[in-house]
């Protein structure tokens, strides 16, 4: 780590601490920051971060927003980025990491959905419940990136979704960063309380304007209550000068059911840790994930599915399609503790390199504890089926065009996943224009 | 079958049963390392100077080394100078001759159910007999020698064949490859050459026994085969030690290379003392095993019985240069009580249409932790490499851990490279079915176990599949609560 | 001429297994191949149909008057070859429809006609289902996945029907079909027999044979063809076994 960029943080995070000294966030930043003093940015020799270099994007000056919840960004930025299904959904705006509620709509009513910028949360009703659950991710991810995020926990956003409500329409989070006059890094935070019996459904997407670097280094935890069922869908689509880490800390707290889907398809490096704890017997989750890469993109999953109870049952597909000079990373983990009797786990990760200069390191782990536990994983690196490619070509269909075929059912088990239709369709278009033949 | 279980029977009872000491007169320097102790032993050794030159560099490399921490094995710190990293038998007898053998040591080897005369001669293995720091006995020799086959301790190599030793003495664990490397290729004492020339079968399986007999005494012993173009050879280890409340160190170099249409077949039964069952003594097993396919259709496969040791940290690799090369590893690594082992392998595919195969069984009992460390990486050049790794877990009883961390790496879109795993207990139904047969849990179980290894035991030439077999009923002791 | 083979010589991993093949196929014969496990009638199929592994060493083979060694697998699809795989592959996530539409508007465009529309397709499918009596359910699933014996096969006759080939090769198309099926399958060949189309049925046995009634067969040994005849050859075979042509062999190399 850079010692300038320590001390450029530094000035920032005390200003910060200064003009906010009076709630529970201030402490949880100090907490931060004193973990991201202690151990900096991450480096290739820690083993999490071993095949993904993010301290070369830290060698420049990023315009970093405080506690200005302002931004040159308009309403207009916000429709070129929205989402089909936007119109029943409720659509929360992020500038520069910064929850910016004039912009955002809220499509649901008060008993069924709270969405409060978290500063004035953590004053208010929810007050105990912020401090029994933000930040709960630190005593999980322990390194300095995550800590960078905590430091500077200022207009981020609280999501509660009340007991028994079943929200038929999902909330969009839209991550709209500036880079028209500098490199900018955003920040966001958030946390989501999904309460007993509630449904929700939460979609992320990123977008950067203009032409310099930016830099989205993202905390969100989402807590599952009992007999809760929450979706949860990530779709990376932003500039080839957008980078991006982005932590998805979900925690299920009570029986229930989680069902999490990434979709990468365009980026500089980007890094999704994406953590699924079942605090509770009996859980379920499901985790899938796509990267379709091409260019320098470089795309590192990590996931992690960690047993504390008995009877779970979890099941991981990430697939990905590497094209050009990029490169793919899988890392799983699945951890069984000793309580965690009676546990299904399964994990699987398979790769296909299109190009001579494409990459994929894939790391599937198990880690188990217990011994009434029925746990597997599987990974492939290759290429398309000979036999299939022969046959399609026997029935007079091109070599190009029975790659593309492949591909596109190759990615459809993932794409198949995102229950939401009208994002279905949309990412089902976007996937089969990047993979057909001109 | 009746044989089979007569034997499980026979062993299932017995504890840890090389766990004696031989009273035997030792030349011991004094604990401790520094430059002063490496000129001793090299002084000791009678060696010429580019060799202490050699180790000199290594020892100053690995003081500037730190231990690595990333294995998933806890143990304490290790005061490294407070190990004996030179201990051998007085009555050294002349190689060759194994009447001078001291009658204390050849009984020793008759415990271990090692013998050095007529019994191998009939069964024809050479044996190469290592007791703490130094070779005491290689059989078969001058049959040997007549095809042209060198087999002899590395010291006598170091003597009589320097140039040999010279061309590929680190050439594919270089001295700064590992901390652990580094300490050995500063400090070993002895071990085994074997130089296979062209076009040579060897005729008869190779074998080493390595024994730690002195307390507190480190081994570090490095073994070197080459088999040239067209060569074959079948290569054995084994290794035991007494019990002792202390921990040990073992700190081994393996180096083979394989030239062009060559094949190495390196077999290990590893049985060094595991430490009682409150997880006290033990051996800590450090060991740098790698091999190069250095020429094409050349072959080298690794297979290990891993049932010892209190820490096994210890990856046999093979580097696949030569283009249609093949690597093979197959392990099974069994923990009990509070053994940890963090062993698996790296293939390294750089040639054109190479090939590798994993098969990995791991069983960990009692409080042990077992993980399955390995690389498959599959370079730019690379073309048409395949692998094909497999990796179990059984876990008996819900103290122990089972843990798999697989690395894959391609560069090369022909490349195709699949790994499955996965971890399991042993079934109910199963257990029942024997025990309804008249099979107590505990055979049941040693068993299983043996037909859940039995892809790799499969492996072994036959001389080592028993001994294995017993070895794993007997590791298994007291596992079935 | 529609096909001629001319001592073609085929090799896989460096393994003779073509050794001399001599066959003429004029419009709308029917000729069955028939010989002994590992005799290269398999490989003669895949070898005809441009499988990659296959080296052909020696010998020509032209098709309906190009050089067809030169193409593509796709190509001479497109050219109206149309290989019936004795077992058609699975491929998840890809829809039988969807495939036999790309196959059918491709071959089109590579000779330069226009894409047919949905409603045209759809109608022809409708069309050719009838015509080898598909279960329609098969098609909007994947490609032969989860498919039974009988429906793989069914699955590449209806193929061969939406692609209306100059010659079709059908390999072992026999092999694990209950009578029934059978019967199923031979009709819808027959249906798809005309004057302007060559078929070449490659089979064990002659049950087969007794629906499709062959103009020639051939007897392929040891990767060349050693006896052809009628339909009388292959109910001699069925009688006596291959034993008897390997020996009338030996017995004329003797001589």
């Amino acid at each position: 780590m850079d010692p300038i960029n320590i001390s450029y943080f530094g000035e920032k995070f005390n200003r910060l601490q200064l003009a906010n000294p009076d709630n529970l966030l201030n402490s949880i930043r100090k907490e931060g920051f004193k973990t991201f003093n202690e151990s900096g940015l991450p480096g290739t020799k820690n083993e999490e971060w071993k095949y993904t270099r993010i301290s070369n994007l830290f060698h420049k000056e990023y315009h970093l927003t405080e506690d200005e919840l302002k931004s040159e960004i308009n309403i207009s930025d916000v429709n070129a980025v929205r989402l089909p299904g936007s119109e029943n959904a409720t659509e929360l705006v992020f500038a520069n990491g910064k929850f910016i509620p004039e912009l955002s709509t809220i499509r649901s009513s008060d008993n069924e959905l709270v969405i409060l910028p978290l500063e004035e949360a953590a004053k208010g009703v929810f007050k105990e419940l912020i401090h029994e659950h933000l930040d709960k991710s630190s005593l999980f991810i322990k390194d300095g990136i995550h800590a960078l995020n905590t430091s500077f926990i200022y207009g981020g956003v609280f999501i509660y979704v009340n007991k028994n409500k079943v929200l038929d329409n999902p909330v969009y989070l839209y991550h709209i960063s500036d880079a028209r006059e500098n490199h900018t890094l955003s920040q966001p935070r958030s946390l989501v309380f999904v309460d007993e019996s509630a449904k929700l459904q939460v979609v992320e997407t990123y977008s950067t304007i203009g032409s310099m670097d930016s830099f989205t280094n993202e905390v969100i935890e989402i807590i599952v209550d009992t007999n809760a069922i929450v979706e949860y869908y990530k779709i990376q689509n932003d500039s080839i000068t957008a980078s991006q880490v982005g932590t998805t800390h979900i925690r299920q707290i009570g029986k229930s059911f989680v069902h999490a889907l990434t979709i990468s398809l365009n980026g500089g490096m980007i890094r999704n840790n994406t953590d699924i704890i079942m605090e509770a017997a009996g859980n379920e989750a499901h985790m899938y994930g796509l990267y379709l890469l091409k260019g320098h993109t470089h795309v590192d999953n990590h996931t992690l599915v960690d047993n504390t109870k008995p009877n779970c049952f979890s099941n991981e597909l990430y697939k990905g399609i590497i094209d050009e000079q990029a490169t793919g990373v899988f890392s799983g983990k699945i951890f069984v503790r000793p309580d965690a009797q009676k546990t299904n786990a399964y994990q699987s990760n398979k790769n296909i390199l299109l190009s001579d200069d494409a990459t994929v390191n894939t790391k599937p782990q198990l880690e188990i504890f217990a011994d009434d536990v029925k746990c597997s994983h599987g990974c492939t690196v290759g290429q398309l089926d000979e036999e299939a490619m022969y046959y399609l070509r026997t029935r007079g269909i091109s070599k190009e065009h029975a790659q593309s075929m492949l591909l596109e059912a190759f990615a459809a088990d993932i794409v198949g996943q995102i229950k939401p239709e009208p994002l279905r369709i949309y990412v089902e278009e976007m996937i089969s224009e990047r993979l057909s033949v001109n | 079958m009746e044989e089979e279980l007569k034997m499980l029977e026979e062993t299932v009872a017995s504890d840890y049963k090389y766990g004696f000491v031989t009273d035997i007169d030792t030349d011991v320097i004094p604990k401790g390392l520094s430059e002063d102790v490496i000129r001793l032993i090299s002084l000791k050794k009678n060696e010429p100077e580019w060799m202490l030159e050699w180790r000199l560099k290594a020892y100053k490399h690995w003081l500037k080394m730190e231990e690595p921490k990333w294995p998933n094995v806890k143990y304490p710190e290790i005061n490294y100078q407070d190990v004996i990293y030179y201990a051998a038998p007085k009555k050294k007898p002349k190689v060759n001759s194994l009447d001078e053998v001291d009658p204390e040591l050849l009984k020793t080897f008759e415990k271990l159910g090692i013998s050095l005369g007529e019994q191998k001669r009939l069964t024809g293995v050479a044996v190469d007999v290592v007791m703490d720091s130094v070779s005491v006995a290689t059989s078969f020799k001058e049959q040997l020698s007549e095809i042209g086959v060198i087999f002899c301790s590395i010291s006598e190599a170091i003597q009589n064949h320097p140039d040999l030793v010279k061309k590929y003495m680190g050439s594919v664990v270089p001295m700064t490859d590992n901390y652990f490397a580094a300490l050995n290729s500063a400090v070993f004492t002895d071990g085994s050459f074997c130089y296979i020339p062209k076009g040579v079968r060897c005729p008869m399986e190779l074998s080493t026994y390595f024994r730690i007999n002195t307390e507190n005494a480190g081994q570090f012993e490095r073994t070197l085969i080459i088999a040239e173009d067209e060569a074959y050879v079948s290569y054995l280890e084994g290794c035991t030690a007494p019990m002792r409340d202390e921990n040990q160190l073992h700190a081994a170099v393996v180096e083979l290379i394989a030239k062009e249409k060559a094949e190495i077949k390196y077999s290990t039964v590893q049985n060094w003392y595991p430490g009682d069952e409150n997880g006290r003594g033990g051996i800590y097993n450090f060991v740098t095993k790698r091999g190069i396919c250095a020429g094409n259709y050349s072959k080298i496969s690794w297979t290990q019985v891993e049932t010892g040791s209190s820490i096994t940290w210890k990856y046999p690799s093979v580097i696949l240069k030569g283009d249609n090369s093949i690597g093979e590893f197959y392990s099974v690594a069994l923990t009990n009580n509070f053994q940890q082992a963090d062993t698996g392998t790296k293939m390294i595919h750089l040639g054109k249409n190479t090939k590798s195969r994993i098969v990995s069984k791991g069983i960990s009992a009692g409080r042990s932790q077992n993980s399955y460390r390995g690389l498959v990486r599959a370079g730019k050049n690379a073309l048409n490499a395949r692998n094909y790794s497999q990796c179990d877990s059984l876990l008996l009883g819900d103290k122990c851990g089972a843990h798999t961390f697989p690395y894959i790496e391609s560069k090369n879109k022909t490349a195709v490279i699949e790994h499955e795993a996965t971890t399991s207990k042993i079934g109910e139904d199963q257990l029942f079915y024997c025990e309804q047969r008249g099979i107590d849990a505990e055979t049941a179980v040693a068993l299983i176990v043996t037909g859940f290894a039995k892809e790799v035991m499969n492996q072994l030439p036959m001389e080592f599949a028993v001994e294995a077999q017993k070895l794993l009923a007997i590791s298994l002791e007291g596992s079935v609560g | 001429m529609l096909l001629s083979i001319k001592n073609l010589h085929a090799s896989i991993e460096g393994k003779q297994i073509l050794k001399g093949i001599n066959l003429d196929i004029q419009p709308g014969e029917v000729h069955a191949i028939m010989g002994p496990n590992g005799s290269g009638k398999s490989t003669l199929a895949s070898v005809l149909a441009g499988r990659e592994e296959y080296e052909v060493t020696e010998g020509s083979v032209e098709f309906d008057g190009k050089n067809m060694l030169e193409l593509s697998p796709e190509d001479r699809s497109r050219e109206g070859l149309f290989l019936a795989f004795q077992y058609p592959v699975e491929i998840p996530g890809v829809s039988t429809t969807n495939f036999i539409k790309t196959a059918v508007n491709e071959k089109r465009k590579y000779h330069g006609q226009e894409p047919m529309d949905a409603v045209a397709f759809l109608k022809l499918m409708k069309q050719k289902i009838e015509l080898v009596e598909i279960d329609k359910s098969l098609l909007s699933r994947s490609i032969n996945e989860g498919f039974s014996g009988g429906e793989k096969k069914r699955n590449e006759i209806f193929q061969m029907a939406m692609l209306e080939p100059k010659l079709a090769i059908l390999d072992e198309t026999d092999s694990g079909l209950d009578i029934d099926a059978l019967r199923i399958v031979a009709k819808g060949v027959n249906k798809l027999r005309n004057s302007e189309r060559g078929i070449i049925v490659i089979t064990h046995y002659q049950r087969l044979l007794d629906y499709l009634q062959p103009d020639f067969v051939h007897v392929l040994v040891n990767g060349r063809i050693v006896k052809s005849g009628t339909k009388a050859l292959a109910l001699e075979l069925e009688e006596k076994g291959y034993d008897f042509i390997k020996d009338e062999i030996s017995l004329t190399a003797a001589l």
